[in-house]
């Protein structure tokens, strides 16, 4: 009762605007999977394509195999979490629930059943007769996503179901919705702008940019292995350094920087000359004199030093107007730092990531 | 006669079975357009829709309106010879408000013409004096009145307009009656010797007909002048400028729609009012509809009246488009 | 400020003297109806009575119209909500240009002259009878029939009207949500629009019934050889005014009075009791036991 997705070069184009451009991917049954990327990116066009609401104007969307070309949403195996929920308002919670089953013709008692399976499931027991307008942001999540269950799909699509939600609440939500995922086994699509929740929910994560996909892995992958400077600078926080692949050794790259020459891994094939950007995490930086290897150290001054709970951020001036930010754990070891102090900071190189140049986040 | 209907009922058929094919082989009709509306409203929901709409349209506004202005161009013929020989376009329906009779001594049809003109200059006098009467309470509701009095006075506004326009005539004929109270008062108070008629001077129509409309005036006007920021009068004001120059820059200009389109509807409601003239006016106060309705009702032609009911719908449209360029005011801001 | 007072003084007698205009005539037409004269008159005052009332309902020719424009009233309703629902349907899925032109096309009606209507309507059903051939006791020639198309014509503009205002608040996400749980459009329709339109259709309906009831320009023409209570009425007063119209006019007015006054006291009741059904149920959430997967939240 669970089904992949496939996604066989789609293209969906509006006019003269291409939202997505010839993805082509496949989502294994019951895996729990993200499309992470800005606003824009065509995260929710692909979303709307798999649910039935947008046709491909080229390429196939197959669902367990089949084909989905003119099958209406009515008619596919998949249910909507819509980002507004989307709830009937003038509806019970039992009656929002129950629905799906209404409109297929089951019996009363059959919807009360099925009804109180699900409040029990979301738990929710016996508040069935209530007003949807008399339940609370939390409460009217799970209606939801009770509604959504209550047809038994294949796969389940979630938009952004949490972007309305307060942080604990947020919080909670996820550790949640994993939980019912595991339990009830159908594979979910999940589309989200906050690399958080896309990182600790699911199995494997697509980053989109622009209607392309930049990359797809599991969580740990994305992080410590970005395929593209977009990855690398969306997900998380990143130092980039852009400049130009002077040396190439053991695996790894040398690029000549603003700040001097920076050495990072080179997973991507990058060749002497190329044009290419260091990645050096705020946690991969440390403060520092001298490091072993040549490559590997930034000096700068210090121009602002925030506390933020249990990390300390040094902002460092960089090369443009982007400060670079240095992530120290508050374990006491902080040195006293003031503003226009020369600092020099030091990281692994096996830590740094050399990546062909390319459009980052927030451009 | 027939092919007109024939034609229109082809081409909703047409439409409908377009509907079909489209929703089993888009691709044929794909020029046709709105592929999405059948896909977006399912087969039966589109049917009813476009099915209602066209009969609305087709039926109920257009096909009427195109068969009164053609039947106005015919001559008045017995069912029998419809469709015959003698069926043909003429223009003498036209002819006769403008010349009469043929053998009158007269030239023009001054009789007609004088109605035409009466009706047309009385009601822009009625819609005017609705104009001054509405416009001191629409500001006043508008914006000098508080939310709970501004509702008390909307709902007593509302109120004497339920009473149906028949009976409302009716009251102004038992005010005004040669012995109505209003001749009633003044006699018994001594002021006047013998009851006036003022029925017979009109005062008793315009009186009934400024009443009725008195309604759509002032919530055209609310309308408007609510929408205005009462800081801008407040501004006016500190600045020393008297209340007349107040309403006369700032609170008017803003108001132009709202003035327009009261004025628009007052007219057209004067122009096309039948109940107040026949119940109100006098022997001299004969309004154009009321000869329409005569056409139709005793002088058995259709024909002709059908073509005086065209001549007073021009002059409403006329009207309407003289006071939109007037006032520089588009269609859409006027029709409520 | 002595001025500023003349002012407000001024205002004030303004208002009394604009209400008082307003509601005069309707007081004095409603006082006719209990004097003891033969002609409706307030003044001289003959004393007290109630027989015209009674005269008013055993007038047949008055009962016939009142009956004819209860049924003409229906059938107004039945074919101009439906015309009006879909007639708002396609205005809000039509493209900007088309809006235009079909806006106005739809809403003249409305503008038209009550008499033009009436003529067209009459005209048009006559020559198609004619050239069918049809006789004069077929539907071409029914008064009935004509009237209820007639005015039908500009009803479901007012229709319309009622149903595009409470469209444009509709959330279609809740259209999509539907159909993404398998219902059909037909399914849709029923089960998630019209539910969201009923307040719309019952005000849309009493305004076709209200405006169909009272009209008198447009009927007058299709009404052929019937009668309706506008056109009795009008004839009445037109050839020899009795008081007992007067007293039509009370029970009107009455009518009226009583329906506003219950129609108000209704919607508070229902918004106050709207307000406490809420407070209830949040006041319950609140005090919700913990779920059995981790730990709940409150809220």
């Amino acid at each position: 009762m669970s089904a992949d997705v496939e996604l066989d070069h789609v293209t969906i184009r509006f006019g003269a605007f291409t939202a997505v451009d010839s993805v082509s991917l496949r989502i294994e049954e019951g895996e729990f999977f993200s499309f992470l990327g800005p606003s824009g990116c065509g995260k929710t066009t692909i979303l709307r394509a798999v649910s039935g609401f947008q046709e491909p104007t080229e390429g196939e969307v197959r669902i367990g195999g089949k084909n989905m070309r003119g099958i209406g949403p009515n008619r596919r195996p998949t249910a909507l979490i819509f980002q507004n929920l989307a709830l009937f308002p003038l509806m019970t919670v039992a009656e929002n629930i129950a629905f799906a089953l209404e409109v297929r013709g089951a019996s009363r008692a059959a919807r009360r059943r099925r009804a109180d399976e699900l409040l029990n499931l979301i738990a929710l027991p016996g508040q069935g007769d209530k007003p949807i307008a008399a339940l609370s942001g939390g409460q009217k999540q799970r209606v939801a996503i009770a509604r959504a269950l209550a047809v038994e799909p294949d796969v389940l699509l979630l938009d952004e179901p949490l972007s309305a939600l307060d942080l604990r609440l947020r919080q909670h939500m996820r550790t949640e919705l994993r939980a019912i995922q595991r339990r009830v086994g159908i594979t979910f699509i999940y589309i989200t702008h906050d690399q958080g929740e896309a990182l600790t929910m699911s199995d494997r994560v697509a980053v989109m940019s622009q209607g392309v996909i930049q990359q797809i892995g599991d969580s740990a992958t994305i992080y410590d292995d970005p395929a593209t400077a977009f990855v690398a600078s969306f997900v998380g926080e990143n130092n980039p350094f852009p400049g130009t692949v002077t040396q190439l050794a053991d695996g790894q790259a040398v690029v000549d920087t603003a700040l001097g020459p920076l050495r990072g891994r080179n997973g991507r094939g990058l060749k002497r000359g190329d044009k290419a950007i260091v990645f050096v995490r705020p946690e991969a930086l440390r403060v520092g004199a001298g490091a072993s290897e040549a490559g590997t150290t930034i000096e700068s001054q210090v121009v602002t030093k925030e506390l933020e709970g249990s990390l300390v951020h040094v902002r460092l001036a960089g090369a443009g107007a982007k400060p670079i930010t240095v992530s120290l754990t508050n374990d006491g070891t902080v040195p006293v730092l003031e503003a226009g102090q020369p600092l020099t900071v030091v990281f692994d190189a096996a830590r740094a990531v050399a990546l062909p140049t390319g459009h980052l986040a927030d451009e | 006669m027939s092919d007109f209907v024939a034609v229109f009922l082809a081409l909703l058929l047409a439409l409908l079975v377009a509907l079909i094919v489209q929703s089993r082989g888009a691709s044929i009709f794909a020029a046709l357009g709105e592929v999405k509306f059948v896909e977006r409203n399912g087969l039966v929901i589109s049917a009813y829709m476009v099915t209602a709409v066209s009969v609305w349209v087709v039926f109920m506004i257009v096909l009427p309106m195109l068969y009164m202005v053609d039947f106005s161009f015919r001559h008045n013929l017995p069912p029998s010879e419809v469709g015959g020989p003698e069926d043909v376009h003429t223009l003498k329906n036209y002819a006769y408000l403008l010349l009469g009779r043929k053998g009158d001594e007269e030239l023009l049809n001054w009789l007609h013409l004088g109605v035409f003109v009466r009706t047309v200059l009385a009601s822009i006098f009625v819609t005017l004096l609705d104009l001054a009467i509405c416009y001191p309470i629409a500001y006043y509701m508008a914006q000098v009145a508080k939310g709970g009095r501004a509702r008390l006075l909307v709902l007593c506004l509302i109120l004497p307009f339920w009473v149906n326009e028949i009976l409302r005539a009716f009251a102004f004929r038992i005010l005004f009656g040669t012995s109505g109270v209003i001749n009633s008062v003044l006699i018994g108070a001594g002021l006047l010797e013998e009851p006036i008629d003022f029925i017979r001077a009109d005062v008793a129509l315009y009186a009934g007909l400024s009443y009725a409309y008195i309604l759509m005036m002032v919530f055209s006007l609310y309308n408007a002048i609510e929408s205005l920021d009462h800081n801008q009068i407040e501004a006016a004001r500190d600045l020393g400028s008297p209340w007349w120059r107040i309403h006369w820059r700032v609170v008017m200009p803003h108001a132009k729609p709202g003035i327009a389109s009261g004025c628009t509807m007052v007219f057209m409601l004067a122009a096309g009012a039948l109940a107040a003239p026949q119940i109100l006016g006098g022997p001299s106060s004969l309004w154009f509809t009321q000869v329409i309705y005569d056409w139709f009702n005793q002088g058995a032609n259709w024909p002709q009246g059908a073509a005086y009911a065209f001549v007073l719908l021009v002059s409403c449209i006329a009207f309407v488009l003289a006071v939109m360029r007037t006032f520089k005011v588009r269609l859409g801001e006027i029709a409520r | 400020m002595t001025s500023d007072r003349v002012r407000r003084l001024m205002v004030g007698f303004y208002i009394l003297l604009f209400f008082g205009f307003l509601f005069g005539p309707l007081l004095l037409m409603g006082a006719a109806a209990f004097n003891d004269v033969s002609y409706p008159q307030v003044l001289p005052w003959q004393g007290f009575t109630v027989q015209w009332f009674a005269k008013l309902v055993n007038d047949n020719q008055m009962m016939q119209g009142i009956t004819n424009s209860l049924w003409i009233g229906l059938g107004v309703v039945a074919l101009s909500v439906p015309i009006g629902l879909a007639g708002a349907l396609v205005m809000s899925q039509i493209g900007r240009r088309g809006a235009t032109i079909y806006y106005t096309i739809v809403i003249s009606p409305v503008l038209t002259p009550g008499v033009v209507l009436g003529i067209s309507t009459l005209v048009f059903w006559d020559r198609l009878g004619t050239s069918v051939g049809a006789g004069y006791d077929t539907l071409f020639y029914d008064g009935f029939f004509l009237t209820v198309v007639g005015q039908s014509s500009f009803i479901s503009a007012y229709c319309m009207l009622v149903f595009l205002a409470r469209l444009q608040r509709f959330d279609r996400g809740l259209e999509e949500a539907a159909l993404d749980l398998g219902a059909s459009q037909v399914q849709v329709f029923w089960k998630i629009l019209i539910p969201y339109l009923r307040p719309a259709i019952l005000a849309a309906a009493v305004l076709a019934f209200l405006s169909s009831f009272e009209n008198y320009n447009t009927t007058l023409f299709t009404i052929l050889s019937e009668n309706t209570l506008t056109i009795v009425l009008a004839g009445k007063v037109r050839m020899g005014t009795q008081p007992d119209l007067s007293a039509l006019a009370v029970v009107i007015m009455a009518i009226t009075l009583i329906g506003a006054s219950a129609h108000e006291i209704l919607k508070r009741r229902e918004a106050a009791r709207e307000k406490a059904a809420l407070a209830e149920a949040r006041g319950e959430a609140g005090r919700l036991a913990p779920a059995r997967l981790a730990t709940v939240p409150a809220g």
